[in-house]
């Protein structure tokens, strides 16, 4: 594989960029696979390549039904954070966050991994003295975390409104300064050609059709570009695991919904980190490129399809403009929806199922590129050892059943308000 | 944005109303033994289907009742809409 560096960059301007290669292959599916990766979004791509460097097992396929950085991966808002409360949680994105320090060192690809923090605001004691309390529970899990009052989120955010007579003053706010953001395509791009050099396949625009199940031992599998044959099948496919889950007769504590997110035009630099107003259903932070990202809640029944509908867009600018009244005067550049597997309690799963040889990672709810190195390392691991690691045995899929549920908001069930 | 036909009400826009998931699942029978696996799938399963999908809506800005939809999760095309003992 050709190496990205300054060196290669010089030498490919003088033929013009014509000469690079192609960051991964364009294969014909394989006949039989260790294993198969259904779903090339962030997740996949990374599981793919941690079977190969920390599994040594290589005769691996991602099969994507679209493209590379189609999905998900290419419509969040490039959040990376671990400000989590509970064990579970807090310590698998913990691990993660590491993974994001050293990503562009290992992937040789730049991710522009920036971790210019996070603020979750607050608008009342109570919700202080919760975030006290979050703090503090993140600290006991080695987590940065600064309780600040109001003159200290002034300091960071003097562009918000102060005012004390509007609807939810800001009284303070949980902080994670070694949260930030991320260049998501790059995340996908970085795996995928690493994986691929390492002699993983990826397969794109092949669509999985159906399953090959044989005395509750996986197969193989079927799909738009042929059968496939392989004993371990892990399936990472976000907003399409109920459709998958139908295929194998499986019902799951999923329900797929719609998230849209949108930019302003590029501005100069006005806001230099994350800014999270829950209480308006509304968060920010301001590209590299200056346009203001901003998402909010999700648009509230199950959906499918990968654009939003206006009134959603309309209540989380509402909340926006509350906030950032300068953020009036912007004009919108585009918007933007993705599918989310949103799970019951708010966490996700990465388990083995009732069937010997599949595999799954789902539920990743509004959270899931953040856990891209995470969920692809323990995701992994669990496929190669046919057993989950300590950093996922919490987020088992019988876990609901059993009663261990990890809903770190305490939101319960209804999905669609989460 | 949806335009939703209240039963009670007739052609409403879709900021009048409020979701209630999936209107196919029932509660479990009370006053009756209930097993593990029937209250999993009561709280927690669901099939959320690509395509039709019946779900509860309840019309919160309007004459607050609940009611059924049959819509196409894909298109969000709505086939009908009807009482929940319909």
């Amino acid at each position: 594989m050709q190496k990205y560096s300054v060196f290669s960059l010089i030498k490919n301007a003088f033929s013009n960029h014509e000469k690079w290669d192609l960051a991964w292959k364009d294969p014909t599916p394989k006949k039989e696979y260790d294993v198969v990766i259904i779903g090339g979004g962030g997740h996949g791509l990374a599981t793919a390549y941690y079977l190969a460097k920390e599994h040594q097992i290589t005769n691996v396929a991602v099969i994507e039904k679209g493209w590379i950085g189609g999905g998900n991966i290419g419509r969040n808002t490039t959040i990376i954070r671990s400000n989590f409360m509970y064990d579970d949680n807090a310590r698998f994105n913990e691990f993660g966050m590491n993974l994001w320090r050293n990503m562009s060192q290992e992937l040789n690809f730049n991710v522009m991994f920036s971790p210019r923090g996070i603020i979750n605001l607050a608008h009342s004691d109570a919700q202080m003295n919760a975030y006290a309390r979050r703090g503090n529970s993140m600290r006991l899990n080695g987590i940065d975390a600064v309780l600040l009052n109001r003159e200290e989120v002034k300091k960071i955010i003097p562009m918000a409104d102060f005012s004390e007579d509007v609807r939810y003053p800001i009284f303070g706010g949980l902080a994670q300064p070694s949260a930030g953001t991320a260049r998501h395509d790059a995340v996908a791009w970085g795996y995928a050609r690493q994986a691929d050099s390492m002699g993983v396949d990826i397969i794109q625009n092949c669509e999985v059709t159906g399953f090959d199940i044989e005395a509750g031992k996986i197969t193989g599998l079927r799909t738009s570009r042929g059968d496939i044959k392989s004993k371990k099948i892990g399936l990472c496919v976000a907003g399409s695991t109920n459709v998958l889950a139908e295929k194998l007769n499986m019902t799951l504590p999923i329900e797929t919904h719609l998230l849209q997110a949108c930019v302003s035009e590029p501005v100069k630099p006005v806001l230099d980190g994350v800014v999270t107003f829950g209480a308006g259903h509304f968060y920010i932070s301001q590209s590299d490129k200056g346009e203001m990202v901003m998402g909010g809640d999700l648009d509230g029944y199950n959906s499918y399809a990968q654009k939003g509908n206006l009134p959603t867009i309309q209540h989380v600018l509402t909340g926006g403009v509350a906030l950032f009244p300068f953020l009036s005067r912007l004009k919108m550049l585009r918007t933007w929806g993705g599918i989310m597997d949103m799970s019951m309690d708010g966490s996700p799963i990465i388990d083995k199922t009732h069937i010997d040889g599949l595999y799954l990672n789902c539920g990743w709810c509004y959270g899931g590129f953040k856990s891209v190195p995470s969920s692809g390392w323990t995701f992994a691991h669990t496929i190669a050892q046919d057993r989950v690691h300590e950093l996922n045995e919490g987020f088992s899929l019988n876990r609901f059943s059993k009663g261990y549920l990890l809903d770190e908001k305490g939101l319960g069930t209804k999905t669609w308000i989460s | 944005m949806l335009n939703i036909k209240c039963p009670y009400c007739g052609d409403r826009s879709q900021k009048e109303f409020a979701y209630g998931g999936d209107g196919t699942i029932t509660r479990p029978k009370l006053n009756q033994e209930i097993s593990d696996e029937e209250w999993d799938n009561f709280v927690y399963l669901r099939k959320s289907p690509r395509g039709k999908h019946i779900e509860l809506w309840h019309h919160i800005a309007g004459c607050r009742q609940w009611f059924k939809v049959e819509r196409d999760t894909t298109t969000h095309e709505i086939f009908r809409t009807f009482k929940p003992e319909e």
